[in-house]
């Protein structure tokens, strides 16, 4: 069947201002909008630009603004769509377009590092691996799943106003070392998001959880972090 | 050809911590977190105190239309609805400043805007509170001598 896809365009090499280009493409509905944009750039029209690597959900690269809503293009099917009307694609809100559908992702990934996103321990270094209970280890399970799409901080009205808040990845990153019962970094990493652009910007509006193609329960990672920030107690 | 510009962020207080890997936290408070918690807690109370408040002056006696300068002044003279006035009083700006401040930080991108919204939300939140709790202590039904009001009239 014909579909119709609308892509927000921007080459600022060639103009300042972005425009919406549409685009006819024949596609199966079982089709995804990866597929759809990969036709329209091997097809239509070569200076389509995006960002894919795996394609398959798993590395974060082409997160976009899908009908409004944040998605992974290689994990919505253009069946779930609507395939009657327009499908509008842009690139995903709140960080600097550099071309077409790719974005900055350095302010992003800035964040990500200033929760310190690695285990941090003391001591001697065990023989074997550090143990940790079935129990422990699924305090945290949710929040590991996360791929670095972007997806959620890029659906934050917060961060679309302030692009000094940490955003909700970030939180979720720290969410899983200050969770993890083989972790000694907690206080440092509560303490960096007890900052005045921390979690207490966060105006639970669900957005990120919306958002995230992996599933995870983004909001209620930042409502854990505040609590153990209040109690000061995991 | 050349790129356009891209506006920076616009404090600097996460590009600090940055530099400090995160661990020059001097000058942290806890201010944020004392102000989400206050908004929570006050909140509740308010619930309970505006619910209060309307039941009493709307509901019992002689409904709204019993309202006047003496009902106020009778409510007054005693020592539990003054608290009761002063908490909500106070509680209530509060509460509402800090939404303001809030909104404010959320939507007002200039750093000169901010601080005149600020300065402005400050200023007139302690007039009506300072205005108000004097008005608590220091009602006086009466201070017009010409009043016609039963009150006054003893």
């Amino acid at each position: 069947m014909d579909v119709k896809v609308k892509i927000l365009r921007y080459n600022p090499e060639v103009v300042d201002e972005s425009e919406w280009k549409t685009y006819s493409v024949s596609l199966q509905p079982t089709d995804r909008v990866l597929d759809a944009l990969h036709k329209i750039k091997w097809e239509q029209d070569g200076t389509l630009t995006f960002r894919r690597s795996c394609a398959h959900g798993v590395c974060g690269s082409d997160a976009m603004r899908i009908n409004g809503r944040n998605r992974l293009a290689c994990k919505t099917l253009i069946k779930d769509l609507n395939p009657e009307k327009e499908i509008t694609v842009e690139p995903i809100k709140g960080l600097p377009v550099l071309k077409d559908l790719v974005v900055d992702m350095e302010p992003f990934f800035d964040a990500y590092r200033s929760v310190m996103p690695f285990l941090v321990t003391s001591g001697h270094e065990p023989t074997r691996e550090r143990i940790q209970s079935q129990a422990d280890r699924d305090r945290f399970d949710d929040t590991t799943k996360c791929i670095l799409c972007a997806a959620c901080t890029t659906s934050c009205p917060v961060f679309w106003s302030d692009g000094q808040y940490f955003g909700p990845q970030a939180i979720v990153g720290a969410h899983r070392f200050i969770f993890d019962s083989r972790d000694e970094g907690t206080e440092q990493r509560l303490e960096i998001l007890n900052d005045k652009e921390g979690v207490w910007r966060c105006r639970t509006t669900f957005n990120c959880t919306e958002a995230c193609p992996r599933g995870i329960e983004v909001t209620k990672a930042i409502q854990e972090v505040k609590r153990a920030l209040i109690f000061r107690r995991v | 050809m050349t790129t356009p510009e891209i506006a920076q962020p616009r404090s600097s207080t996460r590009a600090v911590s940055l530099k400090g890997g995160g661990r020059n936290r001097s000058g942290q408070t806890n201010f944020e977190l004392y102000s989400w918690l206050f908004m929570r807690l006050s909140g509740l109370a308010l619930v309970v105190l505006v619910l209060g408040h309307l039941f009493v002056n709307l509901m019992l006696g002689g409904g709204i239309t019993a309202l006047d300068f003496g009902f106020v002044a009778g409510k007054w003279a005693n020592p539990l609805w003054q608290v009761w006035d002063l908490l909500m009083l106070w509680l209530a700006m509060l509460h509402g400043t800090n939404g303001l401040r809030t909104i404010t930080n959320d939507y007002a991108e200039k750093d000169q805007t901010r601080f005149w919204l600020k300065a402005l939300l400050i200023t007139a939140s302690i007039v009506i509170v300072v205005l108000g709790t004097l008005v608590i202590f220091t009602f006086d039904p009466c201070l017009d001598p010409s009043s016609t009001l039963s009150v006054c009239s003893k």
